[in-house]
């Protein structure tokens, strides 16, 4: 059976798809496109098709991942265009490669968010992140299903800066007022237990500088990797199958994850 | 007019609602047309929430077949849930498409499919928060017509007040015309306004009308007349029906939604229409005669169906699906075709005398062996007969004998309570049946490991059926007598623990009794449950009986006049001027024979008994067998 891995992208209007969501959508693609995805046996056959961290409904992403099974070998860029042009716009395939050893999912070390956060006072923001940085450890409470749950959301940000308002006319969302200031929070964070996600951060900025956005704030997962622990930056997680199997060009996706 | 996207509006709201890609859109083989190049535009409304509106056949049938017309486009709205309901008043985002998120009200036609009376106020909510004047007397010319079709249609008097105009039966065709009836009053220059393109639609004879006619009573309440109130409008108006179901194979290009639905299937109507006669079933007498598709069109939609959904199940509806006259082969030849592609193939309806275990066998070919379901209605054989629904006890424990013995270990059996002339003995013979089934299973497998479910609906009669003029069960007895048979069940040891049991009070029962045989008076009893915060009345987390209770005594009305109220055969009824095409002389004649346990026989089988459908609707059964068969698939 070959494995392969997808990175794939939910944007615009689908980064309100949830987990759920988007396995069955993912799932009736394949059928659609004719991929020969391999099932598993037993009374109840499903389909061989895992995903490594999903971003939470509501929140948008350049950098999805899932490993896909096939009974048949696959040519990895053939899968990527058949499985794009079976999703819904908005669900996009960027890259396929075939796998090489390792699991992909212990590769995804750190993620690389953008918190785009219409009408928040720009000034504000970067004192509240100085602030953030600066503390040792920012103690927030998330309710998860198990009830309210505290943990430090400091210790797992590498990375976290202001990245300066928009230029005029790239507007992406809705939210946004013409003439309305927008700050654009970059932060790498790493992957840890409990998960500290994005709005861990926003509740941590509230918490040492009572910054708080006027809207809710709009989340894009930019990148997720390997991380360089010298630079704090994130490498590219097919990386390795690139170099070990016949996995195609690293092409215009993996370009976004170095920058 | 430029009609513009509120999805800016919406999506910052989004974030803080359950479930928000429900609202999104963007579902495959969804479309969004050119706004400007359309001079027609239907907003079709299922009156639920998205989960439940989405996999709706009609719905996605009429939004198919609307968008394949030229210069004619239509988008789909659902009801919200009240979290975003609140979000969109105090944001005033208005009543939006999902489609191209368009308010409703630039539209030119509202369409909305009731599959049940409980979706009315889910319409007020939506008529709201449309700005679309909740009365059809206070709407202007810029406001859409407000049309609604479905079953629940053919009674549409309690929402009267509330809809334009209302449409009986098979909407392909009817909407199309309806689509041309617009067109050329728009091309005109919109002559006399929205109440000569009201008029233009009801001289057809095919929409009715509400406001052009008027409704008298007797001074004790009944109904005396209701008569055109101008000339053209004709007397009566009748249903429609499609005659040739191979001319009409929707949907070619099943809508695939992002959100869980419940039901995660490619659908193919089979055959529509069922003459088997069961006397409480609305949908059996007012979809009449049966009318089949074709084993090739079958096979030729699931196939295509498949291919544009990447679905894994396949269903085959119809209101007895194993009635079908080529049944067998369409098994046969859908499982030979999947066989090995995990595609699973259901039959949602199927009665137990039509019932076969080759059949059911090739059912579960590529699939589970789950469960099977069948529907007596009736705990015994005197209830069936009133009920007309010919099964008897041998049948049911013959097949049932037969499924256990090829594997099945788990059979579903539903029933009603509360049907007419019901007594307690005929319920608890619910349990009595429902023992025997177990130990036939038991015996046959030699196994206890075997189990049975027992579901059990309030009846509630319906408008167009020979129980028309039934007393419906108070709620009351209902209750006692469902009590009752739960202590039965519970109380057996040696069967009890192998019977399940699931049923529902019976309070919901009245109120959707209230709303299936209502006249024009009901509607104000909706509008203040609807102001008095009634919503999603199909859920019984939202539904509450005594909201409907008190908005009734303050709107004076009688709720046991409408209900439990048994009718004498003159009483002139609310959807009397409403023509399904059945003979009220026959209708009087099959409830009297129910009272007196007489059967009819199916008249796909048996001479016509002459239910007046065929000659006043210029109909005809049409049923193969046509001798094909589903070959096999070519591989790509």
């Amino acid at each position: 059976m070959q494995r392969l891995r997808v990175r794939y992208a939910k944007r615009g209007r689908l980064r309100f798809t949830s987990h759920r969501d988007i396995s069955r959508a993912v799932e009736r693609a394949v059928r659609r496109a004719g991929i020969p995805v391999a099932y598993s046996a037993g009374f109840s056959p499903h389909p061989k098709i895992s995903y490594a961290g999903a971003a939470p409904t509501g929140v948008a992403s350049e950098a999805e991942y899932l490993e896909l099974g096939v009974t048949t070998p696959c040519d990895p860029e053939r899968v990527r265009a058949d499985l794009d042009g079976s999703l819904p716009p908005g669900l996009d395939v960027l890259d396929v490669v075939e796998a090489g050893p390792g699991g992909l999912a212990d590769r995804l070390e750190a993620s690389e968010w953008e918190v785009r956060l219409p009408g928040a006072d720009p000034g504000l923001a970067g004192a509240a992140v100085e602030k953030f940085l600066a503390a040792g450890a920012v103690e927030v409470e998330r309710l998860t299903k198990k009830g309210p749950r505290r943990f430090d959301a400091r210790e797992a940000v590498l990375r976290l800066a202001v990245a300066g308002t928009p230029p005029e006319g790239t507007d992406r969302t809705a939210a946004q007022v013409p003439g309305r200031s927008c700050v654009i929070l970059r932060m790498v964070v790493r992957h840890m237990t409990p998960a500290v996600r994005p709005d861990d951060v926003l509740t941590g900025l509230r918490l040492v500088a009572d910054f708080a956005p006027p809207v809710p704030p709009e989340v894009t997962r930019l990148a997720q990797g390997p991380l360089d622990a010298s630079t704090g930056a994130l490498a590219d997680p097919f990386g390795l199958d690139r170099e070990t199997t016949r996995g195609g060009d690293p092409g215009q996706a993996s370009e976004q994850v170095a920058g | 007019m430029p009609v513009e996207s509120i999805f800016h509006r919406l999506e910052a709201l989004l974030p803080k609602v359950q479930k928000p890609i429900q609202y999104v859109g963007g579902e495959l083989n969804s479309t969004v047309k050119d706004w400007d190049a359309a001079d027609v535009r239907w907003a079709l409304m299922y009156p639920d929430a998205y989960e439940v509106g989405l996999p709706n056949q009609g719905v996605a049938i009429l939004y198919e077949i609307l968008n394949e017309l030229p210069a004619t486009l239509a988008e789909r709205t659902y009801a919200v849930w009240p979290d975003l309901e609140a979000l969109m008043r105090a944001e005033g985002v208005p009543q939006f498409t999902v489609d191209a998120h368009r308010p409703v009200r630039a539209f030119d036609v509202l369409g909305l499919s009731f599959s049940t009376e409980l979706g009315y106020t889910n319409m007020l909510t939506a008529l709201d928060l449309a700005g679309i004047p909740m009365l059809a007397v206070d709407r202007g010319d810029d406001d859409p017509i407000v049309l609604a079709g479905g079953h629940a249609a053919f009674n549409p008097e309690p929402i009267a007040d509330f809809l334009d105009a209302a449409v009986l039966g098979d909407g392909e065709q009817i909407a199309i015309a309806i689509t041309e009836v617009v067109r050329e009053w728009k091309a005109e220059g919109r002559p006399g306004g929205r109440d000569e393109l009201l008029m233009r639609l009801a001289e057809s004879g095919g929409v009715y009308v509400p406001k052009f006619y008027d409704v008298d009573y007797h001074p004790d309440g009944r109904i005396k007349r209701v008569a055109p109130n101008r000339p053209g409008v004709p007397w009566r108006v009748h249903k429609h029906t499609v005659m040739d179901l191979d001319e009409w194979p929707y949907p070619k290009k099943p809508l695939v939604p992002l959100a869980e639905t419940v039901h995660e299937r490619f659908s193919v109507e089979i055959f529509r229409g069922c003459t088997r006669g069961c006397r409480f079933c609305q949908a059996g007498m007012i979809t009449r005669p049966v009318r089949e598709r074709s084993i090739t069109t079958i096979g030729a939609m699931v196939e295509n169906g498949i291919k544009e959904s990447g679905f894994t199940e396949v269903g085959l509806l119809s209101l007895s699906s194993a009635d079908h006259s080529e049944i067998a082969d369409v098994a046969k030849g859908l499982a030979d075709r999947y066989e090995g592609t995990n595609t699973s193939l259901s039959l949602p309806s199927t009665r137990v005398d039509a019932f076969n275990i080759d059949l059911a066998n090739e059912f579960s070919r590529n699939g589970r062996r789950s469960g099977l379901t069948f529907a007596p209605e009736g705990g015994s054989e005197r209830m069936r007969k009133v009920i007309n629904k010919m099964v008897t006890e041998e049948d049911l424990i013959r097949t049932v004998t037969t499924a256990y013995s090829q594997g099945w270990r788990q059979v579903k059996l539903y029933f009603m309570c509360g049907l007419p002339t019901e007594t307690d003995e005929d319920v608890l013979g619910i349990a009595d049946l429902a023992k025997k089934v177990i130990k036939a299973g038991r015996e046959a497998t030699g196994s206890r490991d075997i189990r049975c479910t027992v579901s059990i609906g309030g009846f509630v009669p319906k408008p167009h059926t020979p129980f028309q003029w039934a007393g419906q069960a108070d709620h009351e007895t209902v209750d006692r007598r469902l009590k009752a048979l739960r202590d039965s069940l519970r109380g057996d040891r040696e069967y009890g623990r192998a019977i399940g049991y699931r049923y529902h009070d019976g309070k919901p029962s009245i109120v959707e009794g209230l709303l299936s045989r209502g006249d024009r008076r009901v509607g104000a009893v909706i509008r203040a449950v609807w102001e008095d915060g009634g919503r999603f009345d199909g859920w019984s987390e939202h539904f509450s009986y005594e909201r409907w209770m008190s908005a009734a005594e303050k709107a004076g009305v009688d709720v046991d006049w409408y209900t439990v109220r048994e009718r004498a055969e003159n009483e002139v009824l609310p959807w009397d001027h409403l023509d399904a095409g059945l003979d009220r002389e026959w209708l009087w004649q099959d409830w009297q024979d129910a009272v007196s346990g007489a059967e009819v026989e199916d008249c796909r089988w048996t001479p016509c008994y002459d239910c007046g459908v065929c000659p006043t609707m210029g109909t005809e059964i049409q049923i193969g067998p046509t001798g094909r068969k589903l070959l096999p698939l070519t591989v790509v």
